[in-house]
């Protein structure tokens, strides 16, 4: 009677409408054929990811058109009488931190009724003045977006101050290509009618499973960007979009 | 049955006390003597212990000490170890490195003196109240979607189990409309419950959930005056979240048993643990809106010590800067008290971040005159002086957080800054509530002038006078400044309209008054008062306020006489016209009149006035009246009693004690003071005139013999009665009252029979026998000295008690009577000696009366067969099985008796202590030791002269061996 073992490691790829890519596949045999001891027996393993060809391992990834997974196949065969076992999970994969330096990329920002876009009416609108800056939209995924805002000045009141977390993922095929923005995480940052000339703020912890470091690729890209939205009162929505780029180091 | 006929023994008791007294020893200095090495050892280690303080060896001397207390003295003792290392100049051999770590623990705890948030709770909740109805929107719908992906990290199945219960709380949410004040304390302290709930079953998402919910409350301002009691509701319910999570933590950190120690570092801390933390602070992370997000971190800042070292100390400063995001002034200053109690618990030595929410504070101080907050309290309908001291609560615990063991240069610059800022008085208020009180004291000048020219509008004076007198009250201004202070204070109190707002800073300012004038001040100020409080009977709404002056006035005047000079003093005692309050403020009164009276008084006024005062207490007794307060109101009038002395005007203190006796009937315990008090009044007569009492002095001991006999009949308590009537017939004995002193002892024994078998003591029935059985022994040994009356029989007395005892219904199965029989055989016997055991000075008893008349020895002796004829009746009806060892016992008793009072010369009686043995002995019931005991006292007996006959009984008592 014979038991072999294997573990298998895949790389599900799913590009659009074009199916999974595989880009890893290996195997190895933990134990030779044989008869376990009975009780608990636990066997080490360990082995090298090595990507198939010249493709790239990329992060763990959970997006809705894009899926970046490993999984970790281990099956037992058994002997005529008895079903083979099979157990799967997955395995979370964070890419080897890039070597370069980040260098730091400061933005500030002014809004005022006339820096807005997409306005319709622009003399209905309230005057106000609002400053601020992010200290860097290079960010280390590991590490909080962090910056400043002031509101100098204001006619109308404040309702609120957000930060809008955004994912944007691009797939492109034959056909073209699809780009899709998904709100990730929105952080309130003031509430109510804040303090005029005071610097409020700036802080948002990226969330784990939702963000992974900028991802460019030949067939898919995934970025991200943040919104940082004033509301007015009454019904004022005021955006200022930047995008970032977030790496591991 | 035969009887027995008694011969008493004769005694010659100044011959048998010479011999029983033990001999004086001189003791040389330098002998041996038990107590001595104890004093000695005391002196020494006095020495030690000084010697202590001063250097860390211990004297060797103190090895050789035998007494075990000083051991405990010698430097071993826990407790002085623990002082002197707590002073750091005695300790001279500790390493740098535990010099480091002490240092470090005195600055990272808060000492005793700072007032914990625990003592501000109960007052800002009783404070801050609303008859308005109260709304609870726990899980607001146009939220839901939004919360929702503020923890998307929860799986599905969690998700939807939550949502089923966001639409159960959607279901109710009108009956969470309309809430009265109760109805929401009830819900939070649910929410409470169900956090713990959640956390016990596991469900820590829920939990959390629960959390979030809660403090998102805390941004919702309608009802604003309840909001200080909502923020200390929630931060409960914050508090209880935050320490579940880190203990939960911190017990995942237990590896193989052992306890992570106190003062942890992160190292100690294993990954599962840190990852468990780093956890909650990613959910924590990404709670969407600002203000559960803030409140939800702050809860478990303490976390942060499982993570880094660093990491408290970089948190305390984001979370102060997060603040700023809050625009509601009142929303971000009570965000701002929870953030520095939290910082102040975890880690008081980062005073820099409380120093910025206090500036940040100032900065946003405009906020709370800006439109938006306007237009709200004209929603509301709220006023701006009732608005203001809503921040208080808040503002005074930065405060205090910040000025505590702050150096005096901080203080300065924070009141300077404060100072600069228009509409100040709130901050001014606050600067008052929680600085050092010597701090404000001192510049008391600056602080009216300051108050004198703030806005009339805004926040109300009188509460800035009001905090500024409690101040007053804890330290003292300049001495040269005092009247100033008052004067000006004043000047503005008086002209207070509300009669609440009025005495409310009047009560504060009472004290200081008091500690610092005379009492015309204090007059003055107290008329003040009465003529506000006095219209509308505004005083009414006022009690606790106005019992407050009291309780300050009495502190600081201990001499009665002058306080009760004080004119305005009783007429601002007529204010409290509710009964239940004037009597706790007489009883106020009492008291301290009881502790701070050293002397005794006859002073008018204040007898008058304290006479007033206990009347009006003991008026205040009625049918309903509890035990307890019936015990502390005649407590404290006895204590009154005892202090009134008119010296040698014996009279008067007489008419005083039946003035007090008309006024103070319903309290027993009262009535049997004032007995005692006239019957010691009598005893004070007969020893100034030394026992011979003048005509004057006869008449008015006889006075005071009558007070008590008229007196005692009206008390209850049936001891009581009979003790006192024994009591006051001695006295009359002493005073050479005979006809009285019979009146008083004929009394007590027409009285036993109404002693009933049980009584209560203590709320308790007790079988009255063994008291009874006390209080007639005591009495026999009176009546041993109380002469016959001429024109009664001999003993009368002792024959009426017998009767009574013979009638009286005794217990079943008990022997008390033939205990007592038998001690009425000693008291005869007593009385059949030539000269008694004791007399009354003046007063001829039965032994000079009779003088050994052979009549009256037969007399006696009779008696004495009778009682005899009794006791033996009685042995007989013991011999069944269950009684025998009654029988053995009361039977050696008896032969105990014979022996000690009875002469065994006389055959028959020789013959009965024989048979009285043999009974003790005939069922093996007697104890084998007290035989042979007896009889071994009995050999030694028969050495002494005059008792060779013993010898002969010792050889006809046979001692039983056991089998």
């Amino acid at each position: 009677m014979g038991t072999a073992l294997d573990i298998k490691v895949k790389r599900a790829n799913k590009v659009y409408h074009a199916g999974p890519i595989q880009i890893i596949n290996s195997t190895i045999e933990m134990v030779k054929p044989g008869k376990f001891p009975s009780g608990r027996t636990e066997i080490p393993f360990e082995f090298p990811l090595h990507v198939k060809g010249n493709r790239v391992l990329y992060e763990t990834y959970h997006g809705v058109f894009v899926n970046i997974q490993y999984t970790l196949r281990c099956d037992m065969r058994r002997s005529l009488l008895a079903k083979d076992l099979t157990k799967t999970c997955e395995f979370i994969v964070h890419s080897a931190p890039q070597k370069r330096k980040l260098t730091p990329s400061p933005v500030a920002f002014t809004v005022t009724p006339e820096t807005l876009q997409n306005v319709k009416e622009r003399a209905l609108l309230p005057k106000f003045l609002i400053r601020g800056h992010l200290n860097s939209t290079n960010c280390v995924i590991t590490q909080p977006l962090t910056g400043e805002l002031v509101v100098e000045s204001s006619e109308a009141a404040i309702k609120s101050i957000e930060l809008q977390l955004v994912r944007v993922e691009t797939c492109g095929c034959a056909e073209g290509y699809a780009r899709d923005a998904t709100e990730i995480q929105n952080i309130q940052i003031a509430d109510g009618d804040v303090c005029r000339g005071l610097s409020v703020p700036i802080y948002m912890v990226f969330p784990r499973l939702f963000t992974c470091p900028t991802l460019e690729t030949t067939n898919f890209k995934v970025e991200f960007e943040v919104n940082v939205v004033v509301l007015l009162h009454p019904e004022h929505l005021i955006t200022e979009n930047f995008p970032l780029k977030l790496c591991r180091v | 049955m035969a009887v027995f006929p008694w011969h008493s023994r004769n005694r010659n008791y100044k011959a048998e006390f010479a011999s029983c007294r033990l001999e004086a020893v001189p003791l040389e200095f330098g002998d041996y003597h038990p107590l001595k090495p104890i004093t000695v050892t005391e002196s020494k280690t006095k020495k030690v212990s000084r010697k202590g303080s001063t250097s860390s060896t211990s004297s060797s001397s103190s090895s050789s000490v035998v007494d075990p207390l000083s051991s405990v003295l010698d430097g071993t003792d826990p407790l002085s170890m623990f002082a002197a290392s707590a002073d750091p100049a005695s300790l001279v051999a500790t390493t740098d490195n535990s010099r480091k770590k002490r240092d470090r623990d005195d600055n990272s705890i808060v000492g005793s003196d700072f007032e914990p948030w625990a003592s501000k709770r109960g007052e800002i909740l009783a404070r801050y109240t609303t008859t308005e109805k109260l709304s609870i929107n726990l899980f607001m719908g146009s939220e839901k979607g939004k919360a929702g992906t503020a923890i998307s990290a929860m799986s599905e199945k969690v998700r939807t189990r939550l949502e089923e219960l966001d639409d159960f709380e959607e279901g109710s949410q009108k009956e969470l409309l309309n809430l009265t004040q109760q109805d929401y304390v009830n819900r939070i302290e649910e929410l409470n419950q169900s956090l713990k709930d959640a956390w016990a079953s596991d469900q820590k998402v829920k939990a959390l959930k629960i959390v979030i919910q809660c403090s998102k409350l805390l941004s919702d301002t309608s009802v604003i005056q309840f909001y200080p009691s909502k923020f200390v509701l929630i931060t409960d319910i914050l508090d209880t979240f935050g320490k579940l999570v880190y203990e939960r933590i911190f017990s995942m950190c237990m590896d193989n048993h052992s306890i992570l120690p106190d003062h942890f570092s992160p190292e100690n801390v294993n990954d599962t643990a840190k990852e468990t933390c780093l956890n909650w602070f990613f959910k924590i992370a990404s709670i969407r809106e600002l203000i559960p997000r803030f409140y939800v971190e702050a809860s478990i800042l303490k976390c942060n010590k499982f993570l880094s070292k660093t990491g408290i100390s970089e948190c305390l400063p984001r979370l102060t800067c997060m603040v700023r995001g809050i625009g509601d002034p009142l929303v971000s200053v009570y965000a701002r008290a929870y953030l520095c109690r939290v910082g102040m618990e975890v880690a008081p030595h980062l005073k820099e971040s409380l120093n910025k929410n206090f500036f940040d504070f100032l900065l946003t101080f405009k906020q709370i005159h800006s439109d938006t907050v306007q237009n709200q309290l004209v929603l509301q309908g709220v006023e701006l002086p009732s608005y203001l001291p809503l921040y208080s609560p808040a503002m005074d615990w930065i405060f205090q957080c910040i000025s505590y063991h702050a150096p005096e240069a901080l203080l300065t610059e924070m009141m300077e800054r404060c100072k600069k800022l228009a509409n100040n008085a709130l901050l001014l208020n606050s600067v008052m509530s929680a600085f050092r009180a010597e701090f404000i004291a001192t510049r008391s000048m600056d602080f009216i002038g300051m108050i004198k020219e703030c806005d009339e509008s805004g926040f109300p004076k009188h509460l800035l006078f009001r905090s500024l007198g409690l101040n007053l009250a804890l330290a003292n201004p300049p001495e040269s400044d005092r009247l100033q202070i008052l004067n000006e204070a004043w000047k503005v109190i008086t002209k207070l309209k509300n009669p609440q707002d009025y005495v409310n800073c009047a009560e504060v300012w009472v004290e200081y008054t008091c500690k610092h004038f005379t009492k015309r001040e204090v007059n003055t100020v107290l008329a003040d008062v009465i003529k506000h409080m006095t219209p509308d009977r505004a005083f009414e709404d006022s009690y606790p306020q106005l019992q407050s002056i009291i309780k300050k006035v009495i502190a600081h005047f201990h001499d009665f006489s002058v306080l009760f000079s004080v004119e305005k003093f009783l007429p601002f005692l007529d204010m409290f016209q509710k009964e239940s309050v004037r009597v706790e403020v007489c009883k106020c009164i009492m008291e301290v009149f009881i502790k701070h009276q050293q002397e005794p008084t006859k002073d008018p006024v204040i007898l008058n006035a304290l006479l007033h005062i206990c009347k009006t207490m003991h008026d205040s007794v009625n049918a309903l009246t509890l035990e307890d307060e019936k015990r502390m109101l005649a407590y404290l009038i006895n204590g009154f009693i005892k202090m009134v002395s008119f010296g040698r005007d014996f009279e008067q203190q007489l008419s005083f004690y039946v003035e007090a006796r008309s006024m103070f009937s319903n309290l027993e315990p009262v009535l049997v003071q004032l007995i005692h008090s006239v019957n010691r009044l009598a005893m004070e007569t007969r020893k100034v005139m030394k026992g011979n009492h003048s005509r004057k002095t006869a008449a008015f001991v006889r006075a005071c013999v009558a007070y008590c006999f008229i007196t005692i009949p009206s008390l209850v308590g049936i001891f009581t009665r009979l003790n006192l009537y024994l009591h006051s017939g001695q006295v009359a004995l002493a005073n050479q009252c005979l006809s009285q002193a019979d009146a008083f002892f004929k009394a007590a024994i027409s009285l036993v029979p109404e002693v009933p078998k049980m009584i209560n003591i203590d709320g308790k029935l007790r079988p009255s026998e063994s008291f009874l059985l006390e209080f007639l022994c005591n009495f026999f040994s009176t009546l041993l000295i109380v002469p016959d009356h001429p024109e009664h029989g001999v003993l009368f007395l002792v024959r009426e008690l017998l009767n009574v005892i013979q009638d009286y219904t005794w217990e079943d199965n008990s022997d008390e009577k033939i205990r007592i029989y038998t001690c009425v055989l000693h008291l005869l016997s007593a009385m059949s000696q030539e000269t008694y055991l004791y007399h009354v000075d003046k007063v001829d008893s039965n032994d000079s009366l009779y003088g050994g008349d052979s009549k009256f020895l037969a007399e006696n002796n009779k008696l004495c067969e009778t009682v005899m004829a009794q006791i033996l009746e009685h042995l007989k009806t013991l011999a069944k099985d269950e009684a025998l060892k009654r029988q053995s016992s009361l039977g050696l008793s008896f032969f105990n008796s014979i022996l000690a009072h009875g002469d065994l010369r006389s055959n028959r009686l020789n013959q009965l202590s024989v048979n009285l043995w043999h009974l003790a002995q005939r069922h093996g019931c007697a104890d084998t030791r007290t035989m042979v005991k007896t009889l071994e006292y009995i050999k030694k007996r028969s050495k002494h002269p005059d008792m060779g006959h013993l010898t002969d009984l010792a050889l006809r008592l046979p001692l039983q061996t056991r089998t």
